[in-house]
């Protein structure tokens, strides 16, 4: 059992480490971590800061996918998030205090929240198709959105707000220790609870799960509702960040890139068995792409090719199907052999 | 029988996965026109053979020739281009496609390109009347016919591909008598053609009645290939689970019903008067009581299923009440079910009682850890003491908690999905075909334990196709015919010829 969760994750692994070496020969200080100010600099702290909202979602997406679902809208919440925040900020009459920044924490929250609820109605009550579900949401909530910056970019000015994107604690960027905060809950949450064995029974098979007496519509609503939590983190970190809220834009993709983590991380589309740590890993991996698009000096024309091969390689280093191909053409001066071996014996 | 060139002949097969030698030195000949039983209990390596010949599991040493030539089969498709054909004991087909799509699934005749319509309804309509069934309408979905029919399609769509080889996995584990009948006109009907048949089933009368030669297996080792004429059942059973003659007597006549009857004077456990749901069962009245067993006798598709479904909630009645120990009671779900101390082991194992992919300890504990709700997780400690008192009571083998279920056979499967509920101390167990498709040793085992649970004082729903299990267990037979309760007889030394007898007159 242990071999086989250390087997999956070894590529994406194993991958990661081969990108983080590309760059570091490339860049001989890349791996290098200094202080200065008493901060913690390096490019290593850049792909963990830079890629903590993936990861996030990444995290949430995880769960989700794992229950045979899919959450298209977490990019759409990351912009309700940002944008019920940085509203209220700029709306309040003191827009600098940190009850202020407190309060807009609180309200994109719990707009998370609220969303999260919507999804998971949709899905476990109504049994409307998750992919469909929450594109009502991915398209509308952009819109919301909108609606509540009428249509502008809001930018706020708040040192409070602007830590949780921005701030240090610790010689660390806040934005990580926050992602390691959920990863922590999310882990505790499904690990040290039952709830992540229930999630993959219903990913499995939800008839059996039913007769087993579980109860998959709240077990369904928990991984929406945590998927949207997760978003709305990362919305409030992203707006945080550029201290503005940017309807359009904030989150732009981010599903997409969410989902690539959990694949490349290890978890099935088809729901079932999941990893939280292959996720966090396969986030880490395409941010690193990114960052080693700019060390290796990759013309921006071909930055989104070279990805995708990065991207290919791995999920392929992954299918059984092409580990099986690669290892018979490992073995392929071999046969010749065999059949040689075979004709004695037929003699 | 053409003794010359066998049309398979497979010399010292081995195949071994992680920790097992599923197969050790096993040979296996299979001629022209023969019925060939491969007899042997589950986990003996019967599967893992098949698997072999059609080219699911790749084999680490040893030879297969096929009419004479070398071979091997990479791949399933390999082994179909080969002649080989399977059916398997779960349908493998598509449900949500019609008959004539299936039969010719890939096969389709084709004019200018495109399918060719006519053709696939004429083709198919051939082969359904080559096997008596012309009374299904190609054109009709495969899943509005029972499970029979699509197992017989599914043999429809081997002789379309003129297979030379035809395997049939458990392929009457879900048929009715007057069905078995049908199929193994169909199965002679393909011998005289000189098709070679490779035939797999736990009813041993069956394998009697089709058979012309059996090869036995035991833990993956080759006990020796038989004329089924020169070999008696008890010989037959003594090899297959390697125990001498004396000791199987004793088993086989151990799980006698020893229990007295209860007093009617006591509430029984579950009343249910007059429930039924549209367009499924309708008046079923049924009252089962503390300790005792009650049997419901039907043929298949006579709505046993559905009466368990409608009293576990896994369908919701429309019609009729419930009273669980003398009170009334709406019984919604499943999980209403069970807060109601009542427990429901599916027939359908795969789609409806395994999580395939969690380990045996997931599975043991699931129907308990459900019940708990997701927060308050079974400690780890209890799941152990759980799980090791189960394995040990039921010999579940392998004997490892931390083992995929999807990787035990049927009847190891089957006894964790027992414990899954027997954790529960249900106080009215329903088991729907507990003993299906799953070898002699665990079928003992299970009918044992039955026994012995109604001896504690649970009271159990017991549905079985096998006459002769559900006489030999239960108190009361309830005849279920047409989708409604036609009898209730008392079982004292009640015959399987007077069950039938109310079944077929149960109408007229």
């Amino acid at each position: 059992m242990k071999s086989l969760l250390k087997n999956r994750l070894a590529w994406p692994v194993i991958a990661l480490a081969a990108l983080l070496l590309l760059n570091q020969i490339f860049r001989p200080d890349f791996l290098a971590l200094r202080m200065q100010d008493g901060h913690l600099y390096g490019s290593l702290i850049d792909i963990m800061r830079n890629g903590a909202p993936t990861i996030l979602i990444a995290l949430g997406m995880t769960l989700v996918i794992a229950a045979r679902g899919i959450d298209l809208s977490v990019g759409a919440i990351v912009a309700i998030a940002g944008a019920g925040s940085c509203a209220y900020i700029a709306a309040s009459p003191e827009p600098a205090s940190p009850v202020t920044a407190a309060m807009a924490v609180l309200i994109a929250v719990l707009a998370g929240l609220l969303l999260g609820v919507w999804n998971g109605f949709l899905v476990s009550t109504i049994g409307v198709q998750p992919i469909i579900a929450t594109l009502v949401l991915m398209t509308a909530g952009r819109g919301i959105a909108q609606l509540i910056t009428d249509g502008q970019i809001i930018s706020v000015s708040n040192d409070h707000y602007k830590a949780i994107g921005a701030g240090y604690l610790f010689t660390l960027p806040v934005s990580i220790l926050i992602t390691a905060a959920v990863f922590t809950l999310a882990t505790v949450l499904t690990r040290r609870t039952a709830l992540g064995t229930l999630i993959e029974a219903v990913g499995i098979n939800p008839v059996a799960s039913r007769l087993a007496g579980l109860r998959s519509r709240n077990i369904i609503w928990i991984v929406y509702i945590f998927s949207a939590f997760c978003a709305a983190i990362a919305g409030l970190m992203i707006s945080s960040n550029v201290t503005a809220a940017d309807a359009n834009n904030a989150g732009l993709y981010i599903e997409m890139d969410a989902i690539l983590a959990v694949v490349i991380g290890g978890t099935s589309l088809a729901g079932g068995r999941y990893t939280l740590v292959g996720t966090v890993v396969g986030a880490f991996i395409i941010q690193t792409l990114t960052t080693t698009v700019y060390t290796l000096g990759i013309p921006p024309e071909v930055t989104l090719v070279f990805k995708a091969l990065v991207v290919l390689t791995v999920c392929l280093l992954q299918a059984p199907k092409a580990r099986n191909l690669l290892r018979s053409l490992k073995a392929a001066p071999k046969p010749a052999a065999k059949e040689a071996a075979k004709e004695k014996v037929a003699i | 029988m053409n003794e010359s060139v066998p049309v398979v002949e497979m010399t010292d097969i081995a195949i071994g996965f992680p920790g097992v030698k599923a197969l050790d030195g096993v040979n296996f000949r299979l001629f022209q026109g023969e019925v060939h039983a491969l007899m042997g209990e589950n986990g003996a390596g019967k599967s893992t053979l098949i698997k072999a010949l059609t080219g699911v599991y790749t084999i680490d040493s040893g030879t297969m020739t096929v009419l004479g030539e070398r071979k091997q089969f990479p791949t399933p498709a390999a082994s179909q281009a080969a002649g080989i054909s399977t059916v398997y004991q779960e349908v493998n087909l598509c449900p949500n496609l019609t008959v004539e799509e299936n039969v010719l699934l890939g096969r389709e005749p084709r004019r200018r390109g495109s399918i060719d319509w006519k053709g696939v309804r004429s083709r198919t309509r051939e082969v359904l009347a080559e096997l008596h069934l012309d009374h299904v309408d190609p054109g009709s979905l495969l899943s509005s016919h029972s499970i029979a029919v699509q197992q017989l399609i599914a043999i429809a769509r081997s002789v379309e591909i003129n297979a030379k080889v035809l395997i049939l996995d458990e392929p009457t584990s879900s048929l009715d008598a007057d069905e078995v009948n049908q199929l193994f006109r169909v199965i002679r009907d393909l011998r005289e053609r000189g098709v070679a048949i490779l035939f797999v089933s736990h009813f041993l009368e069956q394998v009697y009645e089709i058979s012309d030669r059996m090869t036995v297996l035991r833990n993956g080792k080759l006990v020796g290939e038989y004329m089924t004429r020169d070999l008696s059942r008890m010989n037959l059973i003594s090899k297959m689970i390697g125990k001498e003659l004396e000791a199987l007597a004793e088993l086989d006549h151990a799980p006698a019903r020893t229990r007295a009857r209860t007093g009617s004077g006591v509430t029984p456990f579950l009343e249910a008067s007059g429930i039924g749901r549209k367009g499924s069962v309708s008046d079923v009245n049924l009252s089962i009581y503390p300790g005792e067993v009650v049997g419901l006798a039907g043929l298949l598709g006579a709505g046993r299923t559905e009466i368990a479904r409608l009293i576990f909630g896994a369908d919701k009645a429309d019609e009729g009440s419930i009273k669980i120990k003398g009170v009334g009671q709406k019984v919604r779900s499943p999980r209403a079910a069970i807060d109601k101390r009542i427990g429901f082991c599916s027939e359908d194992r795969k789609e409806e009682g395994l999580i395939g992919d969690l380990s045996v300890r997931d599975n043991l504990v699931l129907a308990m850890q459900a019940s708990k709700g997701w927060a308050r997780r079974v400690p780890r400690r209890i799941q152990d003491e759980l799980v090791a008192e189960y394995i040990a009571t039921l010999d579940i083998r392998p004997a490892n908690p931390d083992a995929l279920i999807r990787n035990l056979s049927g009847g190891n499967q089957q006894k964790v999905l027992l414990a899954r509920w027997l954790v529960t101390s249900p106080e009215l167990l329903i088991l729907d075909e507990p003993t299906r498709g799953i070898d002699i040793g665990a079928k003992t085992q299970i009918q044992k334990l039955v026994n012995s649970l109604a001896t504690e004082g649970m009271s159990i729903l017991f549905i079985s196709s096998e006459l002769e299990e559900v006489l030999r267990l239960s108190d009361r037979v309830a005849v279920i015919k047409d989708r409604k309760m036609v009898a209730e007889i008392k079982n004292d030394d009640v015959s399987v010829e007077d069950v039938m007898t109310v079944i077929a007159g149960g109408t007229q």
